[in-house]
């Protein structure tokens, strides 16, 4: 996508992270942090995100405990698990758990993330994490910490061979066929017999191949490394930056050297009010109750007005944004209920869809659904 | 309540030759409503739980993908936890193996399953640690197989140490005090072994049922040892009513020699049925099934299996191959064995397909089918029964042979009739699968055995 070609619609997302990405967040009114570890808060968020018609809901993940302060949120749920409970339960809005890829089992993340492509009827997404920490490392016990370069290497090994397994079944590999016997054409299936520099993957994969083919895999650009996975590999690159012509640099960069169109959003960490003024102290009683979280990336403290304009204003280059509220459930309903509406006033967010049309999050996405890569171009499987 | 309860488990018919494809109503084993529909359906039956079993690669066949069976099927974790949001009493019980994954990233996995479910979360601890498998995992075929239960037991005893790192009150949550997570009440796992050497802070508060049930499913000496130690409950294929008992018998005894008590273990065989209306057309449609289930094409594959050689060239119609089998064989890969001697089998075979006049097909038919249960609904009812007020199970993991309308016809025909008798639960009592099996809370199970 050229920039003078790029669509007016906004893709928009949210990344939602227990009581919000700012720790003391459970502190405010509204938080219930009781409830942080139950299925009914991650319910009551979803239904938010999907009835606001968002793309996509990010459940981020790391094998931390996340803080060492009593003030502080800590500890997490499994992000898979979490989408996994959420898929049955929306209608619309892609689920994109996070998955750090350093110390775990492709073989496994790719049935995983298959899987639940399944169980949300196509709305599977996949956001590819490493683990820098020794926490992390001491916690499987398995190998020692890797410096960035490696670990983004590794990291893309993993999406390609659990890009492979996602391919390894045909999409008709399963013939059912009475008069030979046959439940699949084996000449369909494939071994991906992946050897790399961190691990060898034999397959095919035991989950046949996953309604969109390719759930689209998303990559967060933090630094040289993470960027080159992204333009290797990414359906969806997430670039953070300290303001929008950065961004806009960021993104030009990630398509030279992808040398192919992917999309791109902006990380913006949001806090919401009805009023700026509000906004704003409530973000620095935020920071008074646990100091030292200076922003991750761009970060949005006003009125729904206020995000609105600036969503408006985004630079070409930049296909809309990934908004991680920095407090729940105040700030994501305040998108749901006021900025969604002012985006669609401005044509920037499709009208609200008819109950029951669903699509897939490809399809949202306006990625076609591609064959798979071991489908041989004429008709037929061996025996 | 002196009669002895029924419990039953619903098996998602999958990968093995009980599933018949061939039927015209047989559904999608990997769409999310064939699931659902199971799990809906033994929640209306008011089952303890629902179970999936798990392979973690294709079978092969002389080097080739079997492909005479289904093949394929999701991934455990992640359908145990979409049945989540569509269910609300039912236990989820999922078979992970203990070989190719970690135990921290499997504690963190059943924890989150156990929060988002309210307290239904199972594991059932396999132990398959073939060269074969390892071939899709980063260490391949590290493992050695007298070392599989090693494994498996400091698997299960770091995850523990996991699920118990946050004290009971640690997640105070109150803004008032300013205090999220009392530090004092989070501890650093750290656990050094043969196995691992693992260093984690706690990961999670406490999920409702403290740890997750644990199953197992092993047979052998070591496995009986394992699953006497550590489970709950245990998973056989023990199905005749006095080998039931013997087994039952055994593991009860085991678990008393290690310090539990018998009954603290739930014994629960796979069993298929097929009803009918009397018991001659129960008889007729279980002979159908079989013949659905062993076409002359699976005939002639299992007769490899035992045999460990090449049989494409034989009749299935024929008699059996006159040669012995060969005992070394590594032709069949990525199955359970559960195979004793093969040439005594072949031995065995040989003298009942010549005594009842069976063709190699008619004798597979015969010999390869576990179909337990075949009788009007008032029977299968009463046999049932008689096998757990025998103390030969504590009940069943019903395996249908449909997917996924397999159960319904139990629920509604055989579920009655259980309840009827007195030994079925009427209601849902409680709502985590340790309230449906009538298992003890583990953190307060020193309490209970000091006034016990
Ligand atoms: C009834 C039953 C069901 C089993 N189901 C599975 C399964 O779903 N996946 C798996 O990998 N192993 C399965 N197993 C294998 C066992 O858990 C165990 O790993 C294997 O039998 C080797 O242990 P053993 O030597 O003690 O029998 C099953 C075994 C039994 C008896």
């Amino acid at each position: 996508m050229s920039p003078s070609t790029r669509p007016t619609l906004l893709r928009l997302g949210v990344e939602l992270d227990g009581a919000g990405r700012h720790p003391a967040a459970w502190r405010l009114p509204g938080a219930r942090p009781a409830e942080l570890f139950t299925a009914a808060h991650w319910r009551r968020l979803a239904a938010t995100a999907d009835a606001a018609d968002l793309d996509l809901l990010v459940v981020p993940d790391s094998h931390r405990l996340a803080s060492e302060r009593e003030a502080d949120q800590r500890g997490r749920l499994d992000a898979v698990a979490v989408a996994a409970h959420l898929a049955p339960l929306t209608a619309r809005t892609g689920l994109v758990p996070a998955v750090p890829v350093t110390h775990t089992e492709p073989f496994h993340t790719s049935k995983a993330i298959a899987t639940l492509d399944f169980t949300s009827l196509g709305r599977a997404g996949w956001q590819v994490e490493v683990a820098t920490t020794a926490e992390e490392a001491d916690a499987f016990g398995r190998k020692g910490v890797q410096a960035g370069g490696e670990l983004w290497r590794e990291a893309a090994e993993t999406v390609d061979v659990v890009r492979r397994l996602w391919d390894s079944w045909e999409d008709d590999a399963v013939v059912r066929d009475v008069a030979t016997g046959r439940y699949v054409d084996r000449g369909k299936l494939h071994h991906v017999d992946f050897r790399g520099e961190h691990f060898s993957v034999k397959g095919p994969s035991i989950t046949p191949r996953p309604p969109q083919g390719q759930p689209p895999v998303v990559v967060p650009v933090r630094d040289e490394a993470s960027l080159a996975v992204a333009a290797a590999h990414a359906d969806v690159a997430r670039v953070q930056a300290p303001d929008e012509a950065s961004a806009a640099e960021r993104a030009r960069q990630l398509r030279a050297a992808a040398g192919r169109d992917l999309l791109v959003l902006l990380d913006v960490e949001v806090l919401l009010r009805p009023d700026a003024a509000a906004a704003l102290e409530t973000a620095a009683h935020l920071d008074e109750l646990s100091p030292g979280h200076p922003p991750r990336c761009l970060r949005h403290l006003g009125t729904p007005d206020s995000l609105a304009q600036a969503l408006a204003q985004l630079p070409d280059g930049l296909d809309g944004a990934v908004l991680a509220p920095l407090d729940l459930p105040a700030t994501l309903d305040l998108l749901a209920t006021d900025v969604v509406p002012l985006l669609r006033a401005r044509g920037l967010r499709p009208p609200a869809p008819p109950a029951g049309a669903a699509g897939t999050l490809r399809g949202r996405f306006g990625l076609p659904r591609p064959t798979s890569r071991y489908a041989r171009p004429v008709a037929g499987g061996t025996r | 309540m002196s009669r002895r309860q029924v419990h039953l488990g619903a098996h998602f018919p999958g990968v093995n030759a009980t599933t018949v494809w061939r039927d015209p109503r047989a559904g999608s084993q990997v769409d999310f409503s064939s699931f659902t529909h199971l799990a809906r359906t033994a929640e209306r039956g008011l089952m303890d739980f629902f179970f999936l079993a798990e392979g973690l690669r294709l079978r092969e066949q002389r080097g080739r993908i079997y492909d005479l069976d289904v093949v394929g099927r999701p991934d455990t974790l992640t359908v145990l936890g979409s049945l989540a949001a569509v269910t609300t009493h039912l236990g989820l019980a999922g078979t992970i193996n203990a070989t190719f994954n970690e135990p921290y990233e499997l504690a963190r996995q059943f924890a989150s399953l156990d929060h988002l479910s309210g307290g239904r979360a199972a594991w059932n601890v396999v132990t398959s640690s073939d060269a074969f498998t390892g071939e899709n995992f980063r260490r391949g075929g590290y493992l050695a197989h007298s070392e599989r239960y090693a494994r498996a037991r400091e698997v299960v005893d770091v995850a523990r140490e996991f699920w118990d790192s946050w004290s009971g009150d640690a997640l105070v949550a109150d803004p008032g005090r300013g205090v999220f997570a009392a530090g004092a009440g989070i501890g650093t796992v750290e656990h050094t072994g043969p196995q691992f050497d693992v260093r984690a802070p706690g990961l999670l508060p406490r999920s409702p049922q403290g740890h997750p049930v644990l199953f197992q499913a092993g047979d052998s000496d070591e496995g009986r040892e394992f699953g006497a130690t550590y489970a709950d409950a245990i998973f056989t294929m023990h199905g005749s009513l006095e080998a039931g008992r013997r087994f039952t018998a055994d593991l009860r005894a085991r678990a008393v020699r290690a310090g539990r008590s018998g009954e603290d273990l739930k014994i629960l065989p796979g069993a298929t049925f097929v009803l009918g209306d009397t018991p001659e057309q129960a008889r007729e449609r279980a002979y159908e099934i079989r013949l659905q289930q062993v076409g002359p094409e699976q005939a002639v594959a299992f007769l490899e299996q035992v045999w460990g050689r090449d049989l494409s060239g034989l009749d299935p119609d024929g008699p059996l191959p006159d040669v012995d089998p060969d005992p070394a064989s590594t032709i069949s890969q990525g199955r359970v064995k559960h195979a004793k001697d093969p040439v005594a089998v072949a031995r065995g075979y040989r003298e009942l397909a010549q005594a009842n006049g069976w063709s190699a097909r008619e004798l597979v038919i015969e010999v390869s089918g576990r179909q337990q249960f075949v009788g009007t609904p008032e029977q299968v009812a009463q046999e049932m029964d008689d096998y757990v007020q025998a103390d030969a199970c504590d009940g069943f993991i019903l395996v249908p042979s449909l997917t996924p309308t397999g159960l319904d016809e139990f629920v509604d025909r055989v579920v009655p009739l259980l309840q009827e008798r007195g030994s079925y639960r009427t209601a849902y009592s409680g709502t985590t699968l340790r309230d449906h099996l009538g298992l003890r809370h583990p953190h307060q199970h020193a309490a209970h055995r000091a006034t016990a």
